[in-house]
């Protein structure tokens, strides 16, 4: 995982032999293979992310006067999100569903598998990975539907469990809800995780930790928990940022009932394309930006210590 | 065999049992569903039937977003391998000023922002532009977002592809684009299958970006008309949601078991975005 996410090692120039460049590219062409790249990243990465703080500090809408000619509102914009109820609401519930999906469900679900996984035998393994895999996979849409019909108040499978028909979970409960859908769907992720992590704890140590009598909590906390605690923090950072930037509650709930789970993705959609408030969306997309910064600056340096 | 120990293997087994059932049993719907002769949200042994199949392959838009999935997506992943596979093999083989500070704001571009993030000045750059509804507009802001990870993830592989290759190649005089072309490229195949595979599914289960920039049900992908299927009352369409959940998955499951068993499953932090 580091190899792949954290920033390439510098490899020393060698005195001698051949250059890096071994198959004779050179600078300039090395610069026009990078261009088409760069340019898309430029025009829909880099553009977007900078003009968020342009739009951001406008009056600019969807439609009426300030659609045609905008005006610069300056700070406006976010001293109404400060005041804004329906943010402040927006912010409470992702961070109930960062806390409650990411944090705490993926990665204890994903955790307990990695772990009860390791010595299960290989066809129980296969099919159980292959479930949880297949959580991942499937496109979100369709994976919308699933838990659409599982919560269904007249014939949803939840109910026929239960016995509880009638209850409208979706409507009732939306956040535990989606608290669960996207445990269910993101679990495969810290899972893969931790099991390549946990491949790194010496069965040498886990053997003395049997030999002296330890349990299995014990083990966990003392043996296994140092060797694996750099991954956690960094899994938990990326499945939060990840989970805050989720849009699929919008595919469950629309953020209903009554802005009952409205978390800031399905508030950004609905404050800019149904309210028409494209200047003050922006404003609230610039602080979701500046939080995925964050979080991500953190992320790459906790990475770089590790290695 | 202490009684201790009984409890334990028992208790170990009603979890496993727990854990696999919270995963299986959201997806029995899309197992038994498409298959039933009264399909509804509920789940049970199906009445069996393939009529539902029958009305989603004459539904009038059910086949063409599929096509229309098929058209961004392809779009999409050739575009990502391609300007990916330039981009990471003159990071990784060339010594370009500024390299180290240009990986560093590639990698935090691809987390940093997001489709959600990003929504409103994109829905309002495309706006203006005139790129509203428009499936090479979805392809576009698909590939941008897509690369800067594809690139990260390439220049992995080729990082991985021994110099040795392309200097012996060159002793023996061959040009620049003849070593690219007959050592690099075949030697770097299961990097650009993963990227490719990896883009195409990426972008067939985006939502988001297609929701917002396309207007016209003709030109949708399976992602968003998947959403609209309403009968002549208005209300979720039972007979052919089901059917076209599964028909929308089979690429996706089966392009994952391709890769999978071909080049094994890789594990790249962040690839799925």
């Amino acid at each position: 995982m580091a190899t792949t996410t954290g920033p390439a090692p510098v490899q020393p120039a060698r005195v001698r032999g051949p250059a890096q460049d071994v198959a004779g590219l050179g600078v300039t062409r090395a610069v026009g293979f990078l261009a088409p790249a760069l340019l898309l990243i430029g025009a829909f990465l880099v553009f977007p992310a900078i003009w968020t703080i342009y739009i951001g500090i406008t009056n600019y809408r969807l439609t009426g006067v300030e659609a045609v000619s905008p005006s610069i509102v300056g700070l406006a914009n976010y001293t109404k999100a400060l005041n804004d109820a329906l943010f402040h609401n927006a912010l409470w519930l992702t961070m109930l569903f960062v806390l409650g999906s990411a944090i705490i469900g993926q990665n204890i679900l994903g955790f307990a598998l990695a772990w009860t996984m390791r010595r299960a035998r290989p066809a129980v393994r296969r099919t159980v990975e292959g479930l949880v895999l297949l959580a991942w996979i499937l496109p979100s849409t369709v994976v919308a539907y699933l838990w659409i019909a599982f919560f269904d108040r007249d014939t949803g499978t939840l109910n026929s469990i239960l016995g509880t028909q009638g209850t409208a979970w979706l409507i009732d409960y939306p956040m535990v809800c989606l608290i669960l859908f996207n445990t269910w769907r993101g679990t495969a992720f810290s899972m893969m995780l931790y099991s390549s992590a946990l491949q790194a704890v010496p069965p040498s140590q886990l053997e003395s930790a049997r030999m002296v009598g330890a349990s299995g909590w014990q083990t966990l906390r003392d043996v296994v928990f140092p060797h694996i605690r750099g991954h956690v923090l960094t899994n938990t950072l990326l499945i939060s940022l990840w989970t805050a930037n989720d849009f699929s509650p919008f595919l469950l709930t629309k953020g209903g009932p009554n802005h009952e789970s409205e978390t800031v993705p399905v508030y950004i959609y609905n404050v800019a394309l149904q309210g028409g408030e494209l200047g003050y969306s922006s404003a609230i997309s610039f602080l979701l930006l500046i939080a995925n910064l964050l979080v991500a600056l953190l992320y790459l340096r906790l990475l770089r210590r590790r290695s | 065999m202490t009684p201790a120990y009984v409890v334990r293997r028992i208790g170990f087994y009603v979890l496993i049992c727990a854990i696999t059932l919270f995963f299986a049993v959201p997806m029995l719907w899309i197992a038994s569903a498409p298959f039933d002769a009264s399909p509804g949200l509920g789940v049970g042994w199906p009445d069996w039937t393939l009529e539902n199949f029958r009305k989603t392959l004459s539904h009038p838009y059910a086949m063409h977003s599929m096509i229309n999935s098929l058209l961004i997506c392809v779009t999409t992943a050739v575009a990502v391998t391609a300007f990916a596979a330039l981009a990471s093999y003159a990071l990784s083989r060339v010594r370009i000023p500024g390299r180290d500070a240009l990986l560093y704001g590639l990698l935090l571009l691809s987390s940093v922002v997001t489709g959600t993030a990003a929504m409103v000045p994109i829905f309002v750059m495309m706006f203006q532009l005139g790129l509203i509804d428009s499936r090479f507009g979805v392809a576009l802001v698909m590939t941008g977002g897509l690369l800067p990870a594809a690139i990260f993830i390439l220049k992995d592989f080729v990082d991985a592809v021994p110099k040795s290759y392309e200097e012996s190649a060159r002793v023996f005089g061959a040009s620049t684009l003849q070593i690219l072309r007959d050592v690099v490229l075949p030697v770097a195949r299961p990097g650009l299958a993963t990227i490719l595979v990896w883009a195409f599914v990426n972008s067939w289960g985006n939502f988001l970006v297609p929701f917002l920039l396309i207007r016209s049900i003709d030109k949708q992908p399976g992602a968003v008309l998947l959403q609209t299927f309403t009968d002549e009352g208005g209300s979720a369409n039972l007979s052919v949601i089901p059917v076209f959940s599964l028909l929308f998955s089979i690429p996706v499951v089966v392009l994952y078991l391709l890769v999978n068993s071909r080049y094994g499953f890789r594990f790249h932090g962040g690839i799925k975005s």
